[in-house]
């Protein structure tokens, strides 16, 4: 609505040449979703609260839905492209990682009586190499930070909002790490960029297959 | 969960006045004194949710909530202790190596960036900002750039589970979300140092572990001034 609402250009405008181009989608997604402001608060809490119909399973499956495209990233794409020292340490790590939410996550949707989703079959045709994996891999999990900020206030059990917190920080900390790695500043902003579960999942329609 | 914690904590404060004089001391001057009265007051009230208070937890254009303005008073007073540490670092002229110099400077600019949204956001809800805590670095800065960093480090775990122990606490949504979106960016910062100094980057496993006020509060004591 006002100025303060505008997106965030220059997220857009970087680094096309040396970028791939699903990374580049999701960075001009996170440019185009993402409401940040310094001091000004209600801004990104709008954006926050754009999608409040969604109940607590609802949420929990989206994040699933991410964990599971993550997971699959990690694990099946990091091994073939071949990585090898850090990169190949920490897409280990972060492939257990993922893992271990897609087992919370699915055990907590069960638990309140939900069906976890069933998994998509994903597709990363751009990460052909280690260059092109890390930075998808850091796109992917900034888009996750930002995708659990977005919905977390619309959860209404304490304790689902208290697990999507634990994960939140861990998606956190693995892009700052991915980021630390290709030289990039592991914490760009001060107030992390929220998505709404559309945007999110406008952004990811490109790594599921029909 | 932690919220029993935190009340415990805070009611140990309101019967113990040796433990308030303690916290009182930590987070120092008269203006936290108000505040410390207003997180008293807020605990009364606020023991359990009573059903006349619950129709407004949905409600995203609730009145302020004493119990959130205390809860970013709390994490005001954190990011007003990060925000003074990375600045005595950076006055100090210690760190040599270029990349972490300008780690340090950018993790102190977003810290000074919390104070300042955290400031407005106790004001928007009709609250006096904790004052600013008078702290103690001397030593570490004294320790060199090892000793710097690894407190760093420290220092940003605790704050990331510091807001993580809180995000259950928080009654309106508008607040929820400012902490949310400050919270994964102490995450970052943890992450971002926990790499420097060796240490694993998701220390408490693949769950990130919360931290009550008590917990917190001692973890930081040693760099409050009394």
């Amino acid at each position: 609505m006002s100025n303060q609402n505008l997106a965030v250009p220059e997220l857009g405008a970087v680094e096309i040449t040396g970028i791939n181009r699903q990374a580049f989608i999701l960075k001009g997604a996170l440019a185009a979703g993402a409401v940040y402001g310094a001091g000004a608060v209600s801004p990104f809490v709008r954006q926050a609260l754009g999608q409040e119909a969604m109940g607590d399973v609802d949420i929990l499956n989206f994040a699933l839905t991410l964990e599971l495209l993550e997971a699959d990233f990690y694990t099946r794409v990091g091994k073939e492209v071949k990585l090898s020292g850090d990169a190949k340490s920490l897409a280990t790590e972060f492939g257990k990682a993922e893992e271990e939410h897609v087992d919370a996550l699915s055990a907590t949707i069960e638990q309140l009586g939900g069906k976890p989703v069933a998994e998509p079959e994903f597709t990363f045709p751009d990460a052909k190499d280690q260059e092109s994996f890390l930075m998808l891999a850091q796109v992917l999990e900034d888009t996750g930070v930002s995708a659990y900020n977005g919905a977390a206030p619309a959860i209404e059990s304490k304790e689902v909002l208290a697990a999507a917190g634990s994960i939140v920080q861990i998606e956190a900390r693995h892009a700052a790490a991915i980021r630390l790695l290709i030289k990039e500043n592991p914490a760009p902003d001060a107030f992390d960029k929220t998505l709404s579960e559309e945007k999110v999942l406008e952004a990811i329609k490109p790594f599921i297959k029909a | 969960m932690s919220a029993g914690e935190d009340r415990a904590a805070m009611a140990e404060l309101a019967e113990d006045p040796a433990s308030r004089k303690r916290f009182l001391k930590m987070v120092g001057g008269a203006g936290a004194a108000g505040a410390f009265a207003i997180f008293l007051a807020a605990c009364g009230d606020d023991d359990e949710e009573t059903s006349g208070s619950t129709s407004s937890t949905s409600d995203t254009t609730a009145k302020a909530d004493k119990g959130d303005i205390e809860v970013v008073n709390y994490a005001l007073t954190l990011e007003y202790l990060e925000a003074a540490f990375y600045q005595e670092v950076i006055d100090a002229g210690v760190i040599k190596d270029k990349t972490i110099g300008e780690l340090a400077t950018s993790i102190g600019e977003n810290e000074n960036e919390h104070v300042d949204a955290l400031t407005a956001l106790v004001k928007q809800l009709g609250g006096t900002p904790a004052a600013k805590p008078k702290t103690k670095f001397g030593p570490v800065i004294d320790g060199g750039p090892d000793k710097i960093l690894e407190t760093a480090a420290t220092v940003e775990n605790v704050g990331a589970a510091a807001y993580l122990g809180q995000a259950g606490n928080i009654k309106s949504k508008d607040v929820l979300a400012a902490a949310l979106s400050i919270h994964t960016v102490e995450g970052r910062h943890a992450a971002a140092l926990n790499t420097l100094v060796g240490r694993d980057i998701t220390p408490d496993g693949n769950f990130a572990k919360p931290m009550d006020m008590k917990e917190v509060l001692a973890a930081v004591k040693p760099f409050i001034a009394s």
